[in-house]
């Protein structure tokens, strides 16, 4: 009856509780457990327990997904720093339309939530099948359009 | 053991707080919204990161580190979303993605009306 997804939020629910108070008395517990069971109640009433609400079926493969785009941020924000210092300052700021071919709602958030986290590329607007780009140095554009993060979010994103 | 995550953590939060030094000169110098906002998302990314990874090595107890590590991940769906509410809105508004000497002429327009 009690589907996995719908167990799986009241356990995350649950342990944020817990990890937030840190008092282990059992009326703290207790009170935690009900509550949990409330929101998941509540969540559940308003069909919201699904692959948008609480995307359990991306986990695991975050984690090969997370350390690259760290990788990523890293990178660029090196790169954004040097233009920021240069002395001269010469930009070549624009914009263009980079192709996503995610087939979830979650896989082209993650996509374009990815652009813009990573500095120097910001999402401008998203559409179903391409994402407009403001880059701080046209180069950005260029990178994205080869293509390896849109690759890398689909194999994240999985067939679901 | 704790002198090597002191050192650690130091490198951390000093390299944090230059890059957040970095991101405001970066607001300061750049020419128009869209390019502003990459200077901003420096301090997002790069500076909030690196501060929060020094106070994870400083935290006493693991409660504390989870705390922080919430905050991680708080700010790692926030930035990106308040980044491209800006960056939208000011697509809408008008703003030229692609020319920032048109945007400054705009900025300073509306400086001369008011």
């Amino acid at each position: 009856m009690v589907s996995a997804r719908t167990f799986s939020l009241f356990l995350v629910l649950f342990a944020t509780w817990l990890l937030l108070s840190g008092i282990w008395d059992p009326f703290l517990i207790a009170s935690g457990a009900v509550s949990s069971l409330l929101v998941v109640y509540l969540a559940h009433r308003m069909s919201v327990i699904d692959g948008e609400g609480h995307p359990i079926q991306l986990s695991w493969k975050l984690l090969t997904y997370l350390p690259w785009l760290a990788w990523q941020i890293l990178i660029s924000n090196i790169a954004v720093c040097r233009m920021v210092l240069s002395p001269s300052m010469k930009l070549d700021a624009g914009s263009g339309w980079v192709s996503a071919s995610q087939k979830t709602p979650v896989g082209l958030v993650t996509f374009a939530n990815s652009i813009t986290l990573t500095p120097g590329t910001v999402a401008l607007a998203v559409y179903p099948d391409t994402i407009q780009v403001h880059a701080l140095d046209r180069s950005g554009i260029e990178e994205l359009k080869a293509g390896e993060m849109n690759r890398r979010v689909c194999a994240m994103e999985g067939q679901s | 053991m704790s002198l090597a995550i002191d050192i650690l953590s130091g490198i951390c939060l000093f390299t944090g707080a230059v890059l957040m030094i970095i991101s405001a000169l970066g607001v300061i110098r750049l020419p128009d919204l869209f390019t502003r906002l990459h200077g901003a998302s420096i301090a997002d990314t790069g500076g909030a990161f690196l501060l929060l990874i020094g106070m994870v090595l400083q935290a006493d107890t693991f409660l504390v580190a989870i705390k922080l590590g919430l905050i991680g991940i708080v700010l790692f769906f926030t930035a990106p979303t308040a980044s491209h509410a800006v960056a939208h809105a000011a697509l809408i508004g008008g703003l030229s993605p692609d020319d920032p000497k048109a945007n400054q002429g705009k900025d300073e327009a509306e400086e001369d009306r008011t």
